[in-house]
């Protein structure tokens, strides 16, 4: 356990239906700082909706979300206050277009935070550093690899000097020998201490760095713990059968080939 | 033959004064069209239902009725009858200019919901404003895929011109009249009315593809020549 094991991010009884469907029904848990929870399950299963619900991108219908104390559903502060503080990386990472790498990591600083352009600058060009892209900041998305894209998504996130950071299946939408790169950011992050919340689908991922795994299905936690207990001797059925499904699926993850 | 060439000749000046107002007219409606229509997409796609209903009944009024009837309807309807005393010109940049912005709004509205999704969630998850969202992201690629759309209204505004002979405006197609019947050689004359207006339409269109390279974002869509390889 972490030494400052405060509780960053607090998800109480979310509840979610999209017309008849049910997409999430009463998920809870906490995450401490510094600590990796990663979230996997059947696609369709919500943990997508989850996300979302967590920085309010998707309105939750019932339940609360907390960040740092600070309740952020049911609020008078803005949402935008919030959010700044929550780093989201996409599937299909959503790098602004129209913007090169450079300024798709500036671009929040300058015009959510209101930081002084050169000052932008410099940030941005850490981060992206950080990530390994100094030398494709002036590159335009389409002119990046899906790998690259998704560090420069990264870098995006982690320029707000978020307190969480969210990721929705962020190598789900990348070729096979490009998810290497991606997760190697990622656990870096995780090695560093930074809090996340990561939806994936790679297992050899989830087992080195999540401190709990949770099973979601339907809606509803099935199966939660550790890695090792979660993968070696799971406590339900059907958490057993979605395991080796999944390595039938994506066969053995990146680090285990 | 020569005297048609004289005739031409002599007409020039008179009929590309008219050009001017005509290139007046188009600028000042394309531009009251553009200031109107950016919005009005806007509204069409981000604002509640009552100003997205507001917005439709506007474009289907000014898209529904031809552009002569529109003219008369207010210069010598609405405009007369609110006292308004206003130039032909100014009357003719309005009716085509609130004609423009029901074509731009939808060429704008177009584009703005061919901007992905995703674009709009990613500016929000930063902390954005809708507002600054639509401001800093998603109108700056709108407004580049909406350039193509925007040089066929430029192109067709132009053409539309033509009409507001019918108030009386002495732009090219009415000088080049009075000039038909005063010496009753209308080919040469209207030959040349139309040679201005292709030149002019070819002109505008030029400079609208110049602009779009121009803007062109690096690596990104398929237009210019990429085409010509499948």
């Amino acid at each position: 356990m972490h030494e400052d094991n405060k509780i960053i991010l607090k998800v109480e009884e979310i509840y979610k239906r999209y017309r008849k469907e049910e997409v999430l029904r009463g998920i809870s848990f906490e995450v401490r700082k510094g600590e990796t929870k990663v979230i996997i399950g059947p696609s369709g299963s919500g943990k997508s909706t989850l996300l979302r619900c967590i920085n309010q991108l998707t309105i939750p219908d019932k339940g609360q979300v907390w960040l740092e104390g600070e309740e952020v559903t049911h609020t008078k502060k803005s949402i935008n206050q919030f959010r700044q503080k929550m780093g989201m990386v996409f599937q299909d990472f959503n790098l602004f277009d129209h913007i090169n790498a450079l300024g798709n990591v500036e671009i929040g600083l300058i015009r959510v935070k209101g930081m002084d352009k050169n000052r932008a600058r410099e940030k941005a060009m850490e981060e992206l550093k950080q990530v390994g892209l100094e030398k494709q900041a002036y590159l335009y998305p389409a002119q990046l690899s899906g790998g690259q894209k998704q560090r420069v998504s990264i870098a995006r996130a982690l320029a707000m000097n978020p307190s969480v950071m969210l990721f929705d299946e962020p190598t789900s939408a990348l070729d096979p020998e490009l998810i290497g790169e991606v997760l190697e950011v990622i656990k870096k992050l995780a090695i560093n201490g930074m809090t996340m919340v990561v939806v994936t689908h790679e297992m050899g991922f989830a087992r080195s760095v999540a401190n709990e795994v949770i099973f979601i299905e339907s809606g509803r936690i099935i199966d939660q713990g550790p890695p090792y207990k979660l993968f070696t001797n799971p406590e339900h059925e059907r958490t057993k059968k979605f395991l080796s499904k999944i390595t039938e699926l994506y066969g053995k993850s990146v680090e285990e080939r | 033959m020569t005297e048609n060439f004289l005739l031409v000749y002599q007409s020039l000046p008179y009929l590309l004064k008219g050009s001017i107002i005509t290139l007046e007219l188009i600028g000042g409606a394309l531009a009251l069209g553009l200031i109107m229509g950016i919005p009005m997409a806007i509204g069409q796609v981000y604002g509640n239902k009552y100003v997205a209903n507001l917005i439709s009944f506007y474009v289907w009024f000014f898209r529904g009725l031809p552009v002569l009837v529109l003219l008369f309807l207010f210069y010598f309807g609405l405009f007369m009858f609110l006292g308004f005393n206003l130039t032909a010109l100014t009357a003719a940049i309005l009716v085509l200019g609130l004609r423009s912005a029901a074509y731009q709004s939808q060429i704008f509205r177009g584009s703005i919901q061919s901007v992905g999704e995703g674009q709009m969630m990613a500016a929000r998850s930063l902390g954005m404003s809708k507002l600054k969202a639509i401001f800093y992201i998603i109108l700056p690629q709108a407004l580049r895929i909406s350039i193509p759309g925007w040089s066929n209204e430029y192109s067709i505004i132009l053409k539309d011109s033509a009409v507001t002979y019918a108030i009386g405006l002495t732009e090219i197609l009415t000088r080049g009249n009075f000039i038909a019947t005063r010496t009753y050689q209308p080919l040469p004359i209207f030959l040349t009315c139309a040679a201005i207006f292709l030149i002019l339409t070819y002109g505008g269109v030029k400079l609208l593809n110049i602009l779009e390279k121009k803007v062109k974002i690096p690596g990104y869509g398929s237009y210019s020549n990429s085409g010509k390889e499948y």
